[in-house]
């Protein structure tokens, strides 16, 4: 397999990844509205469905986008295909 | 002053600025001190960052192509991000946002997902992408990507409807905050709200929208964040309200019980005397409302949206690099996050402000009489965004009487909690800077297309340099005056609009960008199907919705987008397969496409 087919590959993966967790947090916590507002777990007190709502996602989707730019970088250098700085 | 080239400059330029905004705004509490009444202050907030970003504009401005267009590739990461932030940072999510949940609560949170949700697509599936594909415009990507005048055309069209949706909303949004500020009538203060938009991106294109956008950042999270810590803090709810609310929530739930929200209706007859647009608290602040699907399918919406309008993606281009691409798109949802994450504790401060007994500020509970010699409800409902009426007839403003706008939740609240004026007047400016900066990044994109993919690529490809940019200038002029036009006409809500803009953009571009870089089967004949299909498919839907037709599966004229993009998807794929895949060129540029090294596929100057 070329060098250029198996960082495709690798790239493919951090993707599914990273949208798995989007998609977690985006819709999938969402389809349990009900069980998180009724949920114990309150965080800073406030109800969970709330919480995730107005904060807890958000957070999350921001650093998911810099965990993955990090990742992605790896990627690149580890196959070579890292820009040069003067590019 | 400055030593240096001016992008290494850049923290002390901005520095300096926020410092003497700041100044600013002491200046004007000072003056407001001294008697200076509440019309001049406004006046001078609004002219005064009006002025500021009209003069970045002229001196950002340009004769070379790939300054108008890209900003010349040279922004970096943290501005680029901070400039993304107010490109996207509309009208609709600093002056309505809060409105729409202040009255609909958990249902339209799922909005705050969904505009955040989608910086996850737009980092991990395209931007990257197109910045290295180093087109100009969206339509460039498809345009050279699938190959063909015919799939140019469709982007354009798709990107030009989208982003005209959105252009008039926010044209809406100027125009209602200059008409308040400068105290003008709406469809002269559209005007003055348009030739603000253009002074900031007629000279300079991209490089000029880019640092007014910066500007406008720093002015509009400024005017956001102070009114909200402070209301937090004068009314001992919290010294960070973000983490500190928790009991206020409980206690709207409360006071939602003990006013009888739910089981007092107003009776259609009572309804009728409410001025159109002003709604009443019908729904819980913070109890799950809606189904999950409701709240997804909006959510998805929106995030398929984000992914596809044109001008948040092109943003994107003017990184230095495809690694400061990526890292900027985290930085731009670091930006938004700083607001977004405030909305809906406004919400709440301003929900509680008015509701509670216990506070000074509460007006439920009081006599009517009372409540109409207040002097900011006097203003707000000469300005018909507020209004009361003793329906039951025992002399006291109940929860089910009390009427307000969805813009005023933002533009009011300083006002009703008591903050001195001079916050008004920068809430003012603050919207102004959030509708400007998205007017401005809009604009500049169906300009832009239509200059440089129409005119240039399709028309005269000879053209020189000069006349492309003349070219480029006079459709945006052209375009602004369309826009406004129509805002003045005031067909639908700037919240509503803005929704159906991501629908349109989401059924017209998602798959077809998507694809393009992550199937190279995809072919041209796909593309085109794909994106008239799906355009088409989502506005005749939203038309069948509109004058009737109950829909299928709970899709609204909210979620469009969903009908649209499926139709798109499948018709991209049954035509792609059926015709003949993409020669060896195309599909080597595919892959050149896929790593960041290398020369960009469309060079600095095409």
């Amino acid at each position: 397999m070329s060098k250029q087919a198996q960082h495709w590959e690798k790239t493919r993966g951090l993707l599914f990844v990273t949208l798995a967790i989007w998609f977690v947090f985006s819709i999938g916590i969402f389809l349990f509205g009900a069980e998180m507002e009724a949920s114990s777990i309150k965080p800073f007190g406030y109800p969970l469905s709330y919480y995730m709502t107005c904060q807890g996602s958000l957070g999350i989707f921001v650093i998911l986008i810099f965990w993955f730019a990090g990742r992605q970088e790896k990627i690149d250098e580890e196959f070579g295909f890292s820009e040069r700085e003067d590019d | 002053m400055f030593k240096g080239n001016f992008i290494n400059n850049l923290p002390k330029i901005y520095g300096t600025y926020t410092g003497g905004f700041i100044v600013f705004i002491i200046l004007m509490a000072i003056g407001e001190q001294a008697g200076m009444s509440a019309k001049v202050i406004g006046i001078c907030f609004v002219a005064f960052t009006v002025l500021i970003y009209a003069l970045i504009g002229y001196l950002s401005r340009t004769i070379q192509v790939d300054a108008y267009y890209l900003a010349g590739r040279q922004v970096p990461t943290v501005f680029n991000g901070m400039a993304t932030a107010a490109d996207w940072m509309s009208g609709a999510s600093f002056v309505a946002m809060a409105g729409g949940i202040y009255f609909k609560g958990y249902g339209y949170m799922a909005l705050l997902v969904g505009w955040t949700g989608g910086y996850v697509l737009v980092a991990s599936l395209l931007a990257p992408y197109l910045r290295k594909f180093g087109c100009y415009t969206v339509p460039d990507f498809i345009g050279t990507r699938y190959g063909g005048n015919l799939a140019r055309l469709s982007a354009v069209i798709v990107l030009t409807v989208a982003s005209f949706t959105y252009v008039t909303a926010q044209i809406n949004a100027t125009g209602t905050i200059a008409s308040v500020a400068l105290d003008i009538p709406f469809n002269i203060a559209v005007y003055v709200g348009l030739a603000s938009i253009l002074m900031c991106s007629m000279l300079g294109g991209m490089r000029a929208v880019t640092w007014t956008q910066v500007a406008q950042y720093i002015v509009l999270i400024i005017a956001y964040l102070i009114p909200v810590f402070w209301i937090s803090n004068k009314m001992g709810a919290g010294v960070f309200p973000h983490l500190m609310l928790a009991d206020e929530v409980a206690r709207i739930a409360e006071l939602e019980a003990q006013f009888g929200l739910g089981s007092v209706k107003n009776s259609a007859a009572d309804l009728k005397q409410v001025p159109k647009g002003l709604s009443g608290i019908t729904k819980a602040h913070a109890e799950v409302n809606t189904t999950p699907w409701k709240f997804i399918s909006l959510a998805v919406c929106m995030m398929a949206g984000t992914a596809s309008l044109p001008h948040v993606m092109m943003r994107y281009f003017t990184t230095p690099s495809v690694k400061a691409a990526r890292r900027s798109v985290g930085w731009s949802l670091f930006f938004i996050f700083l607001l977004y994450s405030s909305a809906p504790m406004l919400a709440t401060l301003s929900k509680l402000s008015l509701m509670d007994p216990n506070l000074a500020t509460g007006i439920i509970g009081k006599s009517i009489s009372e409540v109409q010699a207040i002097d900011w409800y006097q203003n707000w409902n000469q300005a018909n965004l507020m209004f009361v009426s003793d329906f039951n007839g025992n002399g006291t403003l109940e929860l089910n009487e009390f009427f307000m706008g969805g813009k005023a939740v933002v533009l009011a609240t300083p006002e009703i909690a008591g903050l001195p004026y001079v916050i008004s007047g920068l809430v003012a400016a603050g919207g102004m800077a959030a509708a400007m900066s998205t007017a401005d990044g809009l604009v500049l994109a169906i300009s832009n297309a239509l200059s440089h993919d129409i005119y240039y690529k399709m028309i005269n490809p000879k053209a020189e340099t000069a006349k492309r940019l003349l070219i480029a200038r006079i459709l945006l002029v052209l375009i602004g005056f369309a826009g406004a036009t129509i805002a003045a006409l005031e067909i639908q809500g700037i919240l509503g609009s803005v929704i159906w803009a991501f629908d349109f953009a989401m059924s017209g571009l998602f798959f077809p960008l998507v694809l393009g870089v992550w199937w190279k089967r995809a072919n041209a004949q796909g593309a085109v199907a794909g994106m008239l299909g799906g355009l088409v498919a989502g506005t005749a839907y939203l038309i069948a919705v509109r004058s009737g037709y109950p829909g299928f599966l709970d899709i609204t004229q909210l979620t469009f987008g969903i009908v649209g993009s499926v139709v798109s998807l499948v018709l991209m794929i049954v035509v792609s397969l059926a015709t003949k895949a993409p020669d060896a060129a195309t599909q080597k540029m595919v892959d050149e496409v896929r790593v960041p090294s290398g020369k960009a596929i469309l060079g600095r100057q095409h």
